[in-house]
């Protein structure tokens, strides 16, 4: 092992985190709300709303998140209205493109796990909620979704870890984050199996952070299911 | 669409794409096959690691998935094409050849994707392991069957009906993931799409056409492993 190019290769390297953390970040914290709304038009027993969230929920996890990209990237700068509409400046950016498309995408299959943990709510709690007389938002507030999002944040950590994953493919679109970096550090060098250990460790290193993370709340929000604490004093004696 | 229609720019006369497009899709598919197989046979092995294996061979599996499953694929497949080259060159100096040395795009992106499956394939096929019973492997073994037979009458059978849906998964996944081999210039249908795109200047047109494709190679596919499914858990009693 050649110690000094694989230092060399890591401060070449790092410059591309905050890119990949911000990519990652943006789509994350944008795709729940999306992922939110789409989960409750598929249950809100209206049938086109439950219809489009299911069509668009099956078209984006069908096809692959790097023909999204190209379609956002390259795609729409076919159609002139758009490219002389207001909304241009953004759709022209690399890395708007990169974000909408990643958003788009993780909305689909973040939909899919908040469905689940709606799902998941017992249908008696929401009855004596119903009983002690929530409104149906107050019922959706403060039992249906804090039940739901305990329930689905296991799956949606690993949708996070998938984010961070799928953030390499904006160094498709001339995005420079780790991969994008990675990729020109190898054509320059040509020495790929270096350059690929020290990347797909900054990679491991992120989303071993992010699991410690999504631990840490899982268990800051089960308290019910911690172990009790072991009793401080053990009363003796008999009945009083 | 622009001045062409969509029917006139995949028509199959001369100058459409269509069989251009279909001849990609073709190549995503034995890409995709290709991967995949490769990738079952890795996560055998790798399964096989995980339950029968030594502290060792344990830990090896166990790093091999928990890398695999945390790095980006594009990266894997960025090692296979151009790493390829550090090592077949010099294989290929000893032997006379001169000047660089690499894999094929199809032969680097199947090892890719074989390599970032087979992590996938592990854990289905070892969770697939565990839900065959003991009684049944140990009732085997009292019949006085060998290992092997064991292994080829009973549990290949039996773990393969619960692998099935998990394998499925990985299809797909397999499937979405050929796309990125387009970076290695293997005209797959991203590739051709991209071409296209570039030549007749519709890249909303091409991709659009591309991501239908893949749309109905996973259907066709999702519709296919459904009925398979239904076709080998039928002696299972549903409660």
């Amino acid at each position: 092992m050649d110690f000094p190019f694989l230092c060399q290769t890591l401060l070449t390297l790092l410059p591309g985190v905050p890119l990949t953390l911000k990519l990652a970040l943006s789509s994350v914290v944008l795709g729940v709300f999306l992922a939110l709304l789409l989960a409750l038009a598929r249950l809100s027993g209206i049938r086109p709303l439950a219809w489009i969230s299911r069509v668009y929920v099956f078209v984006f996890r069908s096809t692959p998140l790097l023909v999204q990209i190209f379609l956002i990237y390259y795609g729409l700068g076919q159609f002139p209205a758009l490219r002389h509409s207001v909304l241009w400046p953004i759709l022209r950016e690399p890395y708007w493109c990169a974000v909408i498309a990643l958003t788009l995408n993780t909305a689909a299959y973040g939909s899919e796990i908040i469905r689940g943990g709606l799902q998941s709510v017992p249908a008696g709690q929401i009855e004596a909620a119903r009983a002690c007389g929530m409104s149906r938002f107050q019922v959706f507030r403060r039992i249906v979704l804090p039940l739901a999002i305990r329930q689905a944040l296991p799956g949606y950590g690993n949708e996070v870890i998938l984010m961070v994953k799928a953030t390499a493919l904006a160094s498709v679109i001339t995005l420079m984050e780790v991969t994008g970096l990675a990729a020109k550090l190898i054509s320059e060098t040509y020495r790929a199996i270096e350059v690929f250990i020290v990347a797909g460790a900054i990679y491991l290193i992120i989303n071993f952070v992010i699991t410690r993370i999504i631990q840490a709340l899982e268990h800051w929000l089960t308290p019910h299911l911690r172990s009790a604490p072991a009793p401080a004093v053990v009363e003796q004696g008999g009945p009083a | 669409m622009n001045e062409f229609g969509l029917l006139t720019v995949f028509s199959f006369g001369p100058g459409g794409w269509g069989p251009a497009m279909f001849k990609a899709a073709a190549m995503t598919i034995a890409v995709a096959l290709t991967g995949f197989v490769f990738g079952a046979m890795v996560g055998a092995l790798g399964a096989w690691a995980k339950i029968a294996g030594g502290r060792i061979t344990r830990g090896i599996a166990d790093g091999y998935t928990t890398v695999l499953r945390g790095i980006p694929d594009l990266l894997v497949i960025y090692l296979f094409y151009f790493g390829s080259s550090a090592v077949l060159t010099p294989i290929g100096r000893m032997f006379g050849a001169t000047g660089f040395l690499s894999l094929p795009g199809f032969l680097a992106g199947a090892l890719a994707i074989g390599i970032v499956s087979g992590a996938y394939h592990t854990e289905v096929f070892r969770g697939a392991y565990r839900s065959v019973s003991r009684g049944e492997i140990e009732a085997a073994v009292a019949i006085g069957m060998s290992r092997a037979l064991v292994f080829r009458r009973i549990i290949v059978p039996l773990s393969l009906r619960f692998a099935l849906p998990g394998l499925g998964n990985v299809w797909q996944l397999v499937l979405k993931e050929s796309a990125l081999i387009s970076v290695t210039g293997l005209v797959e249908i991203l590739r051709q799409a991209q071409i296209g795109a570039g030549s007749t200047r519709q890249p909303f047109t091409f991709f659009l056409a591309a991501a239908i494709l893949y749309l109905v190679i996973s259907s066709v596919s999702g519709w296919t492993l459904q009925r398979a499914e239904q076709r080998f858990t039928r002696g299972l009693r549903r409660v």
